[in-house]
């Protein structure tokens, strides 16, 4: 048994390297090195994994955990000769610093590990996740259960022997493209024919009854009333759907709620509705392939979640002799877009927040009209609005333009002609701060947000750690942590900035950080004009000249604080040789779904009418949610 | 006091109000009028009025950098040397970029020789996947597929529409010289002018080359003419009973047709298909 009364203080700050020697000389039989080329960190018996994870948690400090996902390596062949399920947990501290990895490995036909959802609740949804895509089962998880597929679901998707409808190849460039590609429709090779598969104890004609039945079980009543007694009245407790199709669940999102009157007793979220296996498609991609993809994540912040994902590539790229490093101005581009981005999202966040909470659409307006005129500026240098693309493997797509402008080609059309920096200063200096002064004058002290919103959905310090919450989320509920500070990338050690934070924990201190938030961006920004000024001459663009990246193999994780939290590309590079053009493991962390684990925690006992606005607090965007 | 904040945030409402009128009053009630060309400051920084554009009798040139369905950049069609002269090389590279693997390319092929030819024979985009990521025009080393500002594509029928052929795909390269002059420019820059002369070889350079080249090209369209002709003439409508293919009543949307036009059309989608079919050779 491993003494876990007495910990130690040292060896909560310490290094990762001490924390390692540490834990192997706790746990001998049970902990070692991962040596595999590329792989850094620690493979767990998984016998012992739970013990392991708690004496971390408890007397190394790491109280976060980050990303909980697996790797399948079946047929591998380079790294493993043994077929196995891998699972890979990234463990932080929230004082600081880079991540102890991980892993537990399981047997492909009998795939069973401990939960470490007893350590650390925010393992929920991620195992869930797991199970459904890799079919690991955890034992003793508290509701394990398919999140992001139906009941019906044949097979588990991510799984390497997993071939979808339509399926063409292992691997991107398809071979059918050229040099005698002949363009064909998907749909025509099938087109009355079934390419849906269904698991064989299945009966069809009971869907409905199948998938719900399990939902409605997990709330310990069946689809009916149940009686309850107030004080000798005798009312009903009942169970309210709400969503797919309900507009403030801000998309396809479902929220199943036991009601007893007006209040919440359980909630449920139910997602899944736009789940489109980014995974697997990222898996069948080249690296380079996956960059636009990742637009389509949260397609509010767009550059946000390009650079998550070239900073992870990039760390595999680093490997290859030839490699060069993003220039510096390559780096201050990306700030610039990141930034801009974070606004956007704020602004976009705080609008149907309101929205949600009754201030129907006149803030949220004033709002769009500043984010359309960032988006102008994106669309002049990365050529799209949202999906933009603009991030490349050691660079960025382009320079800034000299002007925002273009002659007409199509009728009627109107010219916008501006220079670029005089536009950026204008907005950076002018514009974004007037609006958010006026954002603040419209909402910060009017007294109907204050009432709706102050004392409302609260999340303590310890339980916003505990969920592996990120973002404005972990700062409104006064957790210091920034990956910005806490575990720096790009040029941000250099820039000046404040981690805002409010220790409240309710709607309106996630609302404070947001603002304060967007003010600290501007900060960052007005260190950046210069910046562009004296990197002028430097090109940006050095090193995106080759389409066919291969990397070296290992692993690499790359975080970033994107607007809605930490957003995290997992990555693995296997199977080849040496270096391989697709990726063997994609994951994403996503901070949409991450975030919704302590949303029935914050919903029991609210109203129906506050839920509404707890969901639109943690601001989710389902593109990223159900991925 | 209780109520001051509310207050508040209602004057700055109605200010918001009040400046999207004086703003109209500034242009003197012009502001949509397509005489005044005031867009610059309508849309600009300092504007504080309301910035809409009242699509689609009023549209916003794209930047430069826009990026939509892409096209094939090829010579002029009145061009005295090299008529619509694809400056596609049918290398393959935009295929293989292309992240949801939409372009289809058969390269071309010398009839005689069986040697690669710098030329495609044909193209295809299908632009329902087409992910507008521009990948293939910042990939391909000739310049040659380059990203178009022409978003307004839908269609009442995505079947035969969508899949872009070659015919379909090229542009004269004065088109995108007029879309990006900046960066049309600054390629010619890197290419050493505005010609292709990385394979020249295939390229005429006089009037007598470009005039032989145009006899060779006339013999050889005539050639495939009559085998096809006699083609058609050996196996009349092999694998598609008779009568026209049915589209659909000109002037009516899909969903005001009858029953009985619909169930054409869906025929008519699948003899297409039957015909591709049997063009291709597996069905
Ligand atoms: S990359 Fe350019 S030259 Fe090569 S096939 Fe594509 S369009 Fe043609
Ligand atoms: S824009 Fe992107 S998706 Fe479209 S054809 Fe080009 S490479 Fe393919």
């Amino acid at each position: 048994m491993v003494d876990m009364t007495a910990p130690d203080l040292d060896l909560k700050t310490g290094s990762i390297d001490d924390a390692i020697a540490n834990l192997k000389e706790k746990f001998p039989d049970a902990v070692s090195d991962d040596t595999r080329a590329g792989y850094g960190g620690v493979i767990v018996d998984k016998g012992q994994l739970r013990e392991v994870a708690q004496y971390l948690k408890q007397n190394l400090g790491f109280d976060y955990l980050s990303s909980a996902t697996a790797v399948d390596y079946l047929g591998e062949g380079q790294h493993t000769t043994d077929d196995h399920l891998e699972m890979v947990y990234h463990a932080y501290r929230t004082s600081g610093g880079s991540a102890l990895v991980f892993k537990a490995q399981t047997d492909r036909d009998d795939a069973v590990v401990p939960s470490l959802v007893p350590v650390w609740k925010g393992a929920d949804f991620q195992e869930s996740e797991v199970y459904d895509l890799f079919g690991i089962k955890f034992t003793d998880h508290p509701n394990l259960r398919r999140i992001l597929l139906w009941d019906g679901f044949h097979g588990h998707p991510m799984r390497k022997d997993w071939k979808e409808p339509y399926y063409e190849e292992e691997a991107k460039p398809f071979g059918s493209r050229w040099p005698g590609g002949q363009v064909h429709r998907a749909e025509e090779k099938t087109i009355f024919g079934k390419n849906v598969q269904y698991p064989a104890d299945i009966d069809l004609s009971r869907l409905t009854d199948i998938s719900e039945s399990k939902l409605y079980e997990g709330f310990g009543m069946g689809v009916d009333v149940q009686k309850v007694t107030h004080d000798g009245v005798e009312t009903d407790q009942l169970i309210v759907n709400m969503g797919p199709h309900h507009p403030s669940t801000h998309g396809v999102f479902r929220m199943i709620m036991r009601l007893d009157g007006e209040s919440v007793r359980d909630l449920e979220p139910i997602m899944g509705y736009l789940h489109r296996n980014h995974e697997k498609i990222g898996e069948r991609n080249t690296w380079l392939h996956n960059i636009p993809f990742t637009d389509r994540l949260d397609y509010i912040s767009s550059m946000g979640n390009n650079h998550g994902y070239v900073l992870a590539v990039e760390q595999l790229l680093a490997h290859n002799k030839r490699w060069k490093p993003p220039t510096y101005r390559a780096e201050v581009l990306r700030v610039l877009m990141v930034e801009m981005s974070r606004i956007i999202n704020h602004l976009w966040a705080i609008g149907f927040w309101l929205n949600d909470i009754g201030a129907f659409f006149t803030p949220v307006l004033y709002f769009i009209e500043e984010r359309e005129r960032m988006m102008d500026f994106f669309e002049a240098v990365a050529g799209s609005r949202m999906m933009c693309n603009y991030m490349r493997f050691g660079g960025v797509f382009a320079d800034l333009p000299e002007r925002l402008r273009s002659t007409a080609n199509l009728m009627n059309d109107r010219v916008r002609d501006y220079n670029t920096m005089q536009f950026l200063t204008e907005m950076i200096n002018e514009r974004i701060p007037r609006t958010i002064d006026d954002l603040e004058e419209l909402l910060t002290e009017n007294e109907i947000v204050k009432v709706r919103s102050i004392g409302v959905g609260i999340l303590s310090k310890e339980d916003a750690i505990n969920y592996s919450t990120a973002g404005p989320l972990l700062r409104g509920s006064g957790v210091a942590y920034d990956i910005r500070r806490a575990d720096p990338y790009s040029i941000y050690p250099e820039l000046d900035f404040d981690v805002a934070v409010r220790n409240e924990g309710d709607m309106y201190a996630r609302y404070s950080v947001r603002v304060q938030e967007m003010r600290e961006s501007i900060r960052i920004l007005k260190q950046i004009l210069p910046r562009l000024e004296y990197t002028a001459n430097e090109s940006a663009t050095a090193n995106n000249g080759s389409h066919g990246d291969k990397a070296p193999l290992g692993e690499a994780y790359g975080r970033v604080e994107n607007g809605k939290g930490e957003l995290g590309y997992y990555v693995v590079s296997a199977g080849n040789k040496r270096a391989t053009s697709n990726p063997w493991r994609y994951h994403v962390r996503a901070p949409s779904f991450i975030n919704l684990t302590p949303l029935g925690a914050m919903s029991e006992g609210m109203k129906v009418a506050d839920v509404v606005g707890i969901l639109g607090s943690i601001d989710i965007v389902l593109g990223e949610t159900d991925r | 006091m209780n109520g001051q904040g509310l207050l508040k945030g209602m004057l700055l409402t109605l200010r918001h109000f009040v400046e999207s009128y004086a703003d109209d009053i500034k242009y003197g009630f012009k502001k949509f009028s397509p005489d005044v060309d005031n867009f610059e400051t309508r849309q600009g920084t300092q504007t504080r009025g309301v910035f809409t554009v009242q699509y689609p009798d009023e549209k916003l040139a794209m930047p430069e950098r826009f990026r939509f369905v892409p096209f094939l950049v090829v010579e002029d069609w009145d061009d005295e040397l090299n008529p619509g002269k694809d400056w596609c090389t049918s290398c393959g590279i935009c295929a293989k970029v292309c992240p949801p693997q939409c372009i289809w390319i058969v390269r071309g092929d010398d009839p005689v020789t069986g040697r690669p030819i710098p030329e495609p024979e044909a193209f295809f985009i299908d632009i329902d996947i087409c992910m507008n990521c521009g990948f293939c025009a910042e990939y391909c080393p000739f310049d040659a597929i380059k990203m178009d500002h022409d978003y307004e594509l839908a269609s009442y029928d995505r079947t035969t529409n969508h899949v872009f052929d070659k015919e379909k795909l090229s542009k004269e390269q004065r088109y995108w010289k007029n879309l990006a002059p900046t960066r049309a420019a600054e390629e010619a820059d890197v290419r050493g002018g505005w010609e292709h002369k990385n394979f020249k070889k295939s390229w005429n350079t006089t009037k007598e080359q470009a005039q032989s080249a145009q006899a060779e090209k006339d013999t050889k369209r005539d050639e495939v003419r009559a085998r096809k002709a006699a083609a058609a003439d050996e196996k009349p409508a092999a694998s598609v009973s008779d009568g026209p293919i049915i589209v659909g009543q000109p002037g009516k949307a899909p969903w005001e047709e009858s029953e009985e036009i619909r169930e054409k059309r869906r025929l008519g989608a699948l003899q297409r298909k039957a015909i591709r079919a049997a063009k291709r050779g597996d069905g």
